[in-house]
């Protein structure tokens, strides 16, 4: 006992903690590496679990991302192809013309915010120009304290900053001035508070502490208004301190689907239409890029081979209000040719995930790329050849959709080129191989290689590339041998606890330091396994919601591998009738046990599927639709349905008509080559007015599905902590 | 023959589930992954490697210049092998409270976060700061600001049979 007594006298002894006694040196090492053996294990089996729960995450968001622009690009064809006779090219037809849309001289006379008196009884943020710093600092306070800031005071706001980014060039230089740090932040998102977060850590911008926003400021979140207020009113007072960049959803067609357009009208029901109007032509007038002591470029995307920022700075940025459409040239004449198409990819598509394979290293014919998502055909079942050819050349046209003819205004080339400069820009994502292929996971842009980013930045004299775009679970990554950086800063981005967000500081060094951070206390306050936990439920209910919504299909699929109708079928085939219908590339032999809660497995490797289906069950029909299958498609659709109900509510009003229901659902079943009787859709109208006044208001009717998404995730709330 | 089916039929499955675990980290879908990541793949698949261990088994599978990245091709008989032949057996819940009880001298049942830290971050292959910062967050009794760790020992292994 006590100090010195060892089995062999060689070893070396502790130091005593505590009393005489200490741990013989020996055991106290093996001791130690057998807790770090086990621990490390652990945490690998953690880290798993998480890559696996980002994975389903990631594939559902970029999923949803081409489907949109799918659906827009057949809107594009509709214009190109039907005459004005045609009912449903109408419908969209004033997506395209920007006939609405007032001269920029003329704002003030259109924006007649003088007009508009703020009530006595308003107890929020006034706002006094030209703007002071105690001014800007109680809005924030405001929209801390979750007050809304007068649609007078919004339509003012906005029309200084119109006048103000009208002054911009389309890229920012920076200096340092040998002694300032610059702090860059990348997409937000809507999440108010990770930038109330920064602000906290990091301090107001002002003039030692300047700052870049590095795009997606809307979106998703709910609070973007907010957001896009007090950083331009940042941009007001610090016009040479703060700089913004445009991200691809500071765009109105985007907006349409992620949230924010629904976000402005609702907290604006008078105004909000005038609001977007006005944010339309401020995002058109948002510069593209900001480069720092000329050595480091920043911009919300990314690059591809073309990209070539002397171009950028000279075109007219404001010209282009949509990065998903070009300019107006003449009809069908106008089908572009771009130099960089692929090869003619496969549509017989097999995993979800990104596929990129070099295409400089000569790799055989049967590694030719694939296309990673799912093509118009998986959607809309068996089609009319010449829409899919139609569709599919236009996909390969990496996004060149064709545009209205109403405009006979000549096809130029340089329009074409600048646009493809900035969707490049807005869209684009890394890659690790080699060379520059379209960006078929997103719809737009490029994926980029390191040897083009090193063509790029050298050809500029550019050391590195700041960008943003990606969701990263740190919150930022390197690639490309360190010379590109993607920076993210809104936290817990696909749900509580999957990422962190992190923001730059940039000193005269130009070496880049890194704050992250995670916005809410309960999160930071749980174990890397509860976080873990919590993010990998969320993903398994979006992965059911995905499952439910193809019931009919997967059905189906799995009684091509059960032909003698046992209703049984094994894992392996279930895996694979599971991936052909849904596509995401996830691994799904792996996550089926986690998919539903009951055991439906007979033991041997088999499984009973139309058990298995039932149990996925999601939607409980609330209101009387007896064709139970028209409701899947319609869940199956809602998102696409939502956007297509925007798009044609021209006056944002919220409501449409029976005639326009049934005419948005004859769209969509035209881009889905789809067949649902007029009656069914008529029936359907019928039930769904709820007020029974003919007209459908559009956010009751999506609530719907929100109501049954919700109950769902009550009704299986994560595990108590610990 | 039905032996030599069953032999078959244990090596297809053993060699999926490396297959699917490798691809989880194979982001780019070509068939390599960073080798950082080989580490958490190995483990993932219920091997417990000391530090050491894996660095060996890293250097069989570089290629003869390090590229930074593991082929599949490389990787899948090397880890067939492991899994097949049971090499970093689990650690055992007896193993691992034994290990901690070694360490409680006074065996009153817990350790003081200052001694695990000292034990875990200067003996053995030590922790880092971040690994040691996990941990004890897991680990420590927020009310008596100690490690108790037969109910630790438990918790963990009770997830770990998920």
């Amino acid at each position: 006992m006590g100090c010195g007594v060892t089995k062999s006298t060689q070893l070396q002894l502790k130091p005593c903690n505590r009393g005489n006694i200490s741990v013989p040196a020996a055991t106290a090492m093996r001791a130690a590496l057998l807790i770090q053996r086990w621990y490390r294990q652990y945490v690998a089996r953690l880290e798993m679990r998480r890559r696996c729960t980002w994975n389903i995450f990631q594939s559902i968001e970029y999923s949803g991302q081409q489907d949109h622009i799918k659906l827009y690009n057949f809107f594009g064809y509709l214009m190109d192809h039907f005459s004005s006779a045609n009912s449903q090219r109408n419908l969209v037809s004033h997506m395209f013309g920007d006939s609405d849309l007032f001269l920029d001289m003329e704002w003030e006379r259109h924006v007649c915010y003088k007009e508009i008196e703020v009530p006595d009884i308003y107890t929020g943020p006034h706002l006094f120009f030209p703007l002071t710093i105690s001014n800007v600092t109680e809005l924030v306070d405001a929209f801390k304290n979750k007050q809304k800031l007068h649609a007078r005071y919004v339509l003012q706001l906005l029309g200084k900053t119109w006048t103000l980014l009208r002054l911009m060039p389309n890229i920012s230089h920076v200096c340092t001035c040998k002694h300032k740090e610059i702090t860059i932040c990348g997409d937000l998102h809507g999440h108010l508070e990770d930038l109330l977060l920064i602000f906290y850590k990091n301090g107001f911008p002002s003039a030692e502490t300047p700052y870049v926003f590095n795009g997606d400021f809307v979106d998703r979140g709910k609070e973007s208004i907010e957001i896009l207020l007090v950083l331009f009113a940042f941009l007001l007072l610090y016009p040479h301190d703060v700089h913004l960049n445009r991200g691809n959803h500071e765009d109105h067609i985007v907006n349409l689907r992620y949230g924010f357009t629904k976000e402005v009208l609702g907290k604006y029901q008078v105004h909000g239409k005038m609001i977007l109007k006005l944010l339309q032509k401020i995002f058109s007038w948002l510069p593209l890029a900001t480069v720092i002591d000329q050595k480091v470029l920043i911009l919300h995307g990314g690059i591809s081979d073309k990209t070539d920022l002397n171009v950028i700075a000279k075109l007219e940025r404001h010209r282009f209000v949509s990065a998903l459409r070009p300019l107006k040239r003449r009809g069908a004449s106008a089908r572009q040719k771009d130099a960089a198409l692929e090869p003619d990819g496969d549509d017989e598509l097999s995993a979800g995930r990104r596929r990129v394979q070099s295409l400089t290293h000569g790799t055989p014919l049967r590694f030719r790329p694939e296309f990673p998502r799912h093509s118009v055909h998986s959607e809309s079942g068996r089609t009319g050849r010449s829409v899919e050819q139609e569709l599919r050349e236009r996909r390969r046209l990496a996004g060149l959709s064709l545009s209205s003819d109403s405009d006979p205004a000549q096809v130029l080339e340089t329009d074409a080129d600048e646009w493809k400069q900035i969707v490049d820009v807005l869209w684009s994502d890394p890659m690790s191989q080699n060379g520059c292929v379209p960006n078929e996971v997103r719809g737009g842009g490029c994926y980029w290689g390191p040897d083009v980013s090193q063509e790029v930045l050298d050809r500029h004299k550019l050391q590195m590339l700041i960008r943003s775009h990606e969701c990263k679970q740190e919150g930022y990554e390197f690639c490309h041998n360190g010379r590109v950086l993607t920076i993210f800063s809104a936290s817990n981005y696909y749900d509580v606890g999957s990422n962190r967000g992190a923001y730059i500081r940039l000193g005269p060094d130009l070496i880049p330091h890194f704050k992250q951070f995670q916005s809410s206390r309960s999160t930071r306050e749980l174990t890397l396994r509860q976080s873990v936990g919590r993010t990998e439920l969320s993903a398994l209910q979006a992965l059911r919601m995905q499952l439910f919504t193809h019931k009919s299909a997967l059905i189906h699929e799995f009684q091509e591998y059960d032909p003698q109708c046992t209703g049984v079928i094994s894992v392996k085939h279930w895996a694979a009738a599971v991936e052909k219908v849904l596509r995401l590339g996830l691994p799904w032999r792996v996550l089926r046990s986690q998919l539903v809660t009951s055991s439906t497995q007979d033991g041997q490797g088999t499984l009973d599927y139309h058990h298995w289906v039932n149990q996925l069950s999601v939607i409980q029909p609330s209101t009387e639709i007896a064709n139970t299958s028209l409701l899947e498609t319609l869940y199956k659709h809602h998102s696409n349905l939502e956007s297509i109900f925007r798009m044609i509510d021209t006056d944002h009003s919220g409501l449409i008509s029976f005639e326009e229901f049934r005419q948005t659902w004859k769209l969509l079943s035209s881009h889905l080559q789809m067949d649902i009787s007029d009656k069914a859709i008529s029936d359907l109208a019928e039930s769904i007015d709820f007020n029974k006044d003919g007209s459908i208001d559009i956010n009751e009717f999506m609530e719907a599905f929100r109501l049954v998404e919700h109950s769902r995730a009550e009704t299986e709330a994560p595990p108590s902590p610990e | 023959m039905a032996d030599k089916f069953n032999a078959e039929s244990i090596i297809t499955e053993t060699q999926k589930r490396i297959s699917n675990a490798f691809d989880v980290f194979d982001h780019e879908c070509n068939k390599t992954v960073d080798v950082r990541e080989i580490g958490t793949i190995i483990r993932s698949l219920g091997c417990f490697p000391s530090e050491a261990e894996l660095h060996d088994i890293i250097a069989e599978l570089e290629d003869e210049e390090p590229t930074g990245f593991v082929r599949y091709e490389k990787f899948l008989p090397t880890m067939t092998k492991i899994l097949l032949e049971r090499k970093f057996r689990p650690i055992t819940e007896d193993l691992l409270l034994q290990a901690f009880k070694v360490l409680d001298q006074q065996k009153n049942g817990h350790l003081e976060p200052e001694e695990l830290t000292k034990y875990l971050t200067q003996e053995g292959e030590s922790f880092t700061q971040e690994e040691i910062d996990e941990m004890l967050s897991a680990a420590v009794d927020p009310d008596k600001n100690a490690i108790l760790y037969k109910d630790f020992v438990s918790m963990m292994t009770f997830d770990d049979t998920r």
